[in-house]
């Protein structure tokens, strides 16, 4: 999936950068932009959708039976109902929420295997990062869909976390490798030499001198990995390799939709809600990443 | 451990670091060997290239040498690695660097830097008056407001007010030798004296050595005892600043003196010359100033 590809940057401008940005935020200079804006907007709004809006309707089950099997949308039932007769718009509530939180825990996951392996892959160069880095690049070149689809059937009794966790450990590569590659050359810069004499050691020299200037980078990342979680979650729930529990993911919705034939009937309010919702996410978490992006690289700001 | 010949206070014996493999190694320090005692300025005046900075992070043990040893108070301290055994010495052997802003964590305000090399200190617990004491004794050393500068943060100040906090941070642990590795160079004329002016100064009010590495012979000339001469990694010749620069054995020694901008008729460095008349690159504008360095300091 290329949503899971950071790109990777030249490193040490951004670092430099950053200090002064901070600087420069705290004097209100940098205003953020209008695309900023509005992903935040979006964002906020699938937020209160998903969290907001069951308890506000009173729609907290969303397996419950309301209605026949593809029943078009009608007053009781806004999206009408799926192939067992559930309301398609209280599983489309409840389905976003378990996509935001398997995308936000299989984000963390993701950027905090890759951003331990790859400051330490960079901060202590020789043996220990060409390991790391061999360790990386061999699974980079493993397809990732092929590990989460092996790993899912092996993980027999799949929770929303277990299905979190498989998702995050299967897509930190490249964000070791670009945040390796900060480090690498973040390492060699006079305050690190300065914290050292100071009697640092390698974990607090890591955490208080090389991280503070990627932390721009790191939630850059997490932003792309949570998007791309969401939508690997939903591709492997088409594939009917989504949570086990009975959860309701937008995954799942699509999988049912799929195998009860809602295409061939007509039944539209059945599969097409769900990939809206999915592609609206997908779409304002990277239009969040890139106008960040953009914030924090001024050499990508339009005149 | 074995004991040094001599008590000096640091000694490189055959000290060598060298980077990469097979035909491509570059002997970035070759065989360097020096000593500094107690209360002495020593120079180590090259071209860029030469290997000073490769020498001055070795010293620091901030690089491992490939081969060779270094003594403080005739201690082999080779061996030790790691942060937790070198505190010891980095309690007596700090360093100030070439770029001051490069030197600074933006992330931290000024206090909070001069603040952690007290953590070198790790056996003697100090009270925070006294921990406050220290930090405005040695800005006041360095020339700077304690109630200015203390709460800013590093973008806040000048170069030269960055240099000065550097410098005062190593002053903290009120080490027995101070690395200086280009500390002047990225700050224009009139200030690289003052800044000269304040080493020698320290040199005197905390009895503490100077490793002044420098590409300026001028510099050199102005604020150092001894001199040593390095060219591709080797040391090339070492001794007084008078035997060196007026009788330099070594052509690259001749050759650096010549390369020396100088006023016409001036002559490069002449013994009979009042001290910095060569200071800085920019020696036509900075020769006048001299006396105002001086007044500045004072």
């Amino acid at each position: 999936m290329s949503a899971a590809v950071p790109r990777e940057q030249p490193a040490g401008w951004r670092a430099a950068t950053l200090g002064s940005r901070i600087a420069r935020m705290r004097l209100g200079v940098a205003v953020p932009s209008g695309r900023f804006r509005f992903s935040v907007i979006l964002l906020g709004a699938i937020v209160v959708f998903a969290v907001l809006g069951p308890i506000v309707l009173g729609r907290d089950d969303p397996l419950k039976i309301v209605g026949g099997l593809y029943d078009p949308p009608s007053k009781a039932a806004w999206l009408g109902t799926d192939n067992f007769g559930r309301d398609v718009f209280t599983q489309l509530m409840h389905g976003t929420r378990t996509s935001l939180v398997i995308g936000g825990i299989a984000g963390a996951v993701a950027t905090a295997i890759g951003v331990v392996l790859g400051t330490v892959a960079g901060f202590r160069g020789g043996l220990v990062e060409e390991a790391l880095m061999g360790l990386t690049n061999v699974i980079l070149t493993i397809p990732s869909i092929v590990v989460l689809i092996l790993l899912s059937i092996a993980v027999g009794n799949r929770s929303i976390v277990t299905m979190a966790i498989i998702i995050g450990v299967t897509s930190w590569p490249w964000t070791a490798r670009a945040i390796r590659a900060q480090t690498s050359s973040l390492r060699t810069r006079e305050h690190v030499d300065i914290a050292r004499m100071c009697g640092a050691g390698t974990l607090s020299l890591i955490a208080w001198e090389i991280l503070p200037f990627m932390l721009s980078y790191v939630v850059l990342a997490f932003v792309l990995q949570m998007a791309s979680g969401i939508l690997q979650e939903a591709a492997l729930s088409l594939l009917g390799l989504g949570p086990g529990d009975g959860t309701i993911s937008l995954g799942i919705m699509l999988h049912w939709s799929l195998r009860w034939e809602s295409v061939r009937t007509g039944a539209w309010w059945a599969f097409v809600p769900p990939t809206v919702l999915l592609t609206v996410i997908a779409f304002s978490l990277l239009l969040l990443q890139s106008s960040m992006d953009e914030f924090f690289n001024p050499r990508l700001r339009r005149k | 451990m074995s004991l040094a010949p001599q008590s000096a206070l640091l000694e490189a014996r055959e000290l060598t670091r060298v980077f990469g493999q097979g035909s491509q190694a570059v002997r970035a320090v070759d065989r360097v060997s020096f000593t500094v005692q107690p209360g002495e300025i020593v120079s180590i005046v090259g071209e860029s290239g030469s290997g000073k900075s490769t020498l001055a992070r070795l010293l620091l043990r901030l690089l491992e040498p490939t081969s060779g040893q270094i003594f403080l108070d005739g201690q082999d301290i080779t061996k030790l690695r790691g942060a937790r055994a070198l505190r010891p010495y980095w309690r007596r052997v700090q360093g100030v660097f070439q770029d001051p802003f490069a030197a600074f964590n933006q992330f931290y305000s000024v206090g909070r830097v001069l603040m952690k090399t007290l953590d070198l200190l790790d056996g003697a617990k100090l009270s925070r008056e006294e921990r406050q004491d220290r930090m405005e004794t040695v800005l006041r050393n360095v020339g700077l407001d304690p109630v200015d500068v203390l709460p800013k943060w590093p973008h806040q100040l000048s170069g030269g007010q960055l240099q000065r906090v550097m410098i005062a941070r190593a002053l903290m642990v009120e080490p027995a030798i101070l690395i200086a590795d280009e500390a002047t160079s990225m700050l224009d004329a009139s200030l690289r004296v003052t800044i000269l002016n304040l080493l020698r100064d320290l040199r005197d009010r905390y009895r503490m050595s100077i490793l002044f590495i420098t590409h300026d012979i001028g510099q050199a000339y102005y604020v150092s005892d001894r001199i040593l001469v390095m060219y591709r990694g080797e040391l090339v010749e070492q001794g007084p600043v008078e035997t060196v620069l007026g009788a330099p054995q070594h052509p690259y020694t001749r050759q650096l003196m010549a390369d020396v901008p100088r006023l016409h008729g001036w002559g490069a460095v002449s013994m009979a010359e009042p001290a910095g008349a060569a200071i800085g690159t920019g020696s036509v504008v900075a020769a006048p100033s001299q006396g105002a360095g001086h007044a500045g300091l004072a």
